[in-house]
């Protein structure tokens, strides 16, 4: 196969997509594996960590690498290469316009404005107060405290190179909002502002990610993913304390 | 009236997610019809006095199922769907309870809220997980019957 290296690049650039969209790892190798046989290879292998892809066109041959740096959550983009992958095993596109398309899909970014996402966020954590058993008195303090501790969230995140660490600060200044709130007797029930408040920054999406990965029998992938949200946690709960240990 | 508070406000939550993940506009109200749905039925079996762990394995399982059927419907993946009927599910209340016990140094309760989490995170492993292998073994029993039908 003489175009074996263009067929390697189409491959790791979907499986590069997803991965640094947080999709599910065995669904990143089962993509690769798809696109690779839509254009006539016939053993694939290809191997996917949340940090790192390896692929290889065949058995014993030289393996291609790419490392992942930075993860966000995209789940439009995790549509689009679903969708130019379909497109590919239809036979639709060749393999210049499969990297084009996937060249282009990458350099965009397709996010909702960043005010509409504070917006959103702020509407979850008044939804989720009420939806925990809150009063409607404290709607508009958790939607408040919810909306600045995001806010805070992408600040941090621009600052910042962990992202724990901004975790950890936007969910201290959701803390001080909500006792601010109370103190004022703008609130009522302080658990149920701060519950509401943190929700978006709760890591949902890589809890359902790691326990998919684990079934699909991906146990590195599964238990790195796992980890991760383990530390998010970690550093919600830890911001939240230190506003208890001063209060 | 606290069935319809909690109807809208689940909606808006599950759909106010899809915006925070960048889901698709066109799956934005899919996402928070999947999320509103297995949010009722945990809220309404935990109010007839069912536990909060088996009700978070069906409401889960319901989320599941939902998601598979509309990602074969819109043939998008199923995370998509999966995410944000997920996450009225994650048991955070429950985690900063454990929280807040173990810095105000009562350890007995905070341990026996942090059993809880666990256990509520298992439950939904094992919903999700109930319905991907239905979703495999409705695969491939039609996959047999197609097969049979070709033979006869």
């Amino acid at each position: 196969m003489n175009n074996s290296n263009e067929i390697a690049k189409v491959c790791m650039l979907a499986g590069k997509i997803m991965l640094e969209c947080s999709a599910e790892t065995y669904r990143v190798e089962d993509t690769m594996d798809r696109i690779a046989r839509a254009y006539g290879v016939k053993n694939p292998q290809s191997y996917a960590t949340p940090t790192g892809i390896n692929f290889a066109i065949d058995r014993a041959e030289q393996a291609n690498f790419m490392r992942i740096a930075k993860r966000t959550t995209d789940l439009y983009k995790i549509a689009e290469v679903n969708s130019i992958s379909r497109r590919i095993a239809a036979g639709e596109l060749t393999i210049q316009a499969a990297i084009d398309h996937l060249h282009q899909l990458d350099s965009h970014s397709f996010f909702y404005s960043k005010r509409l996402q504070v917006l959103a966020a702020a509407l979850v954590s008044g939804c989720f107060t009420i939806m925990f058993g809150g009063i409607w008195a404290d709607f508009i303090p958790a939607l408040v405290a919810g909306g600045i501790g995001f806010i805070g969230l992408l600040a941090f995140e621009r600052l910042v190179e962990i992202k724990f660490i901004a975790e950890f600060f936007a969910s201290f200044i959701i803390g001080i909002i909500a006792v601010f709130f109370i103190q004022t007797g703008l609130g009522v029930e302080l658990d149920k502002i701060i519950i509401g408040a943190v929700m978006p920054l709760v890591p949902g999406l890589h809890i359902t990610n790691a326990v998919r990965d684990l079934m699909a029998g991906h146990l590195i992938a599964g238990v790195s993913k796992g980890v991760e949200a383990l530390l998010t946690a970690l550093a919600i709960g830890a911001g939240i304390a230190i506003v208890f240990a001063f209060v | 009236m606290t069935i319809v508070e909690q109807l809208i406000t689940s909606f808006i939550a599950a759909a106010g997610f899809g915006i925070i993940f960048n889901a698709p506009k066109n799956a934005l109200i899919q996402c928070g019809l999947v999320g509103m749905i297995g949010w009722i039925l945990y809220f309404v079996l935990v109010q007839h006095d069912m536990d909060s762990v088996p009700a978070t394995v069906f409401a889960a399982m319901l989320v599941a199922v939902l998601s598979h059927i509309c990602a074969r419907i819109y043939k998008t993946p199923i995370i998509i769907f999966s995410v944000s009927g997920i996450i009225p599910l994650v048991p955070g209340g429950m985690a900063y309870e454990a929280m807040r016990n173990f810095v105000e140094n009562d350890y007995a309760l905070a341990l026996q809220f942090s059993a809880k989490v666990m256990l509520l995170a298992g439950g939904i492993a094992i919903g999700l997980m109930f319905s991907e292998v239905a979703n495999q073994v409705i695969r491939k029993i039609g996959k047999k019957i197609s097969q049979l039908r070709k033979i006869s």
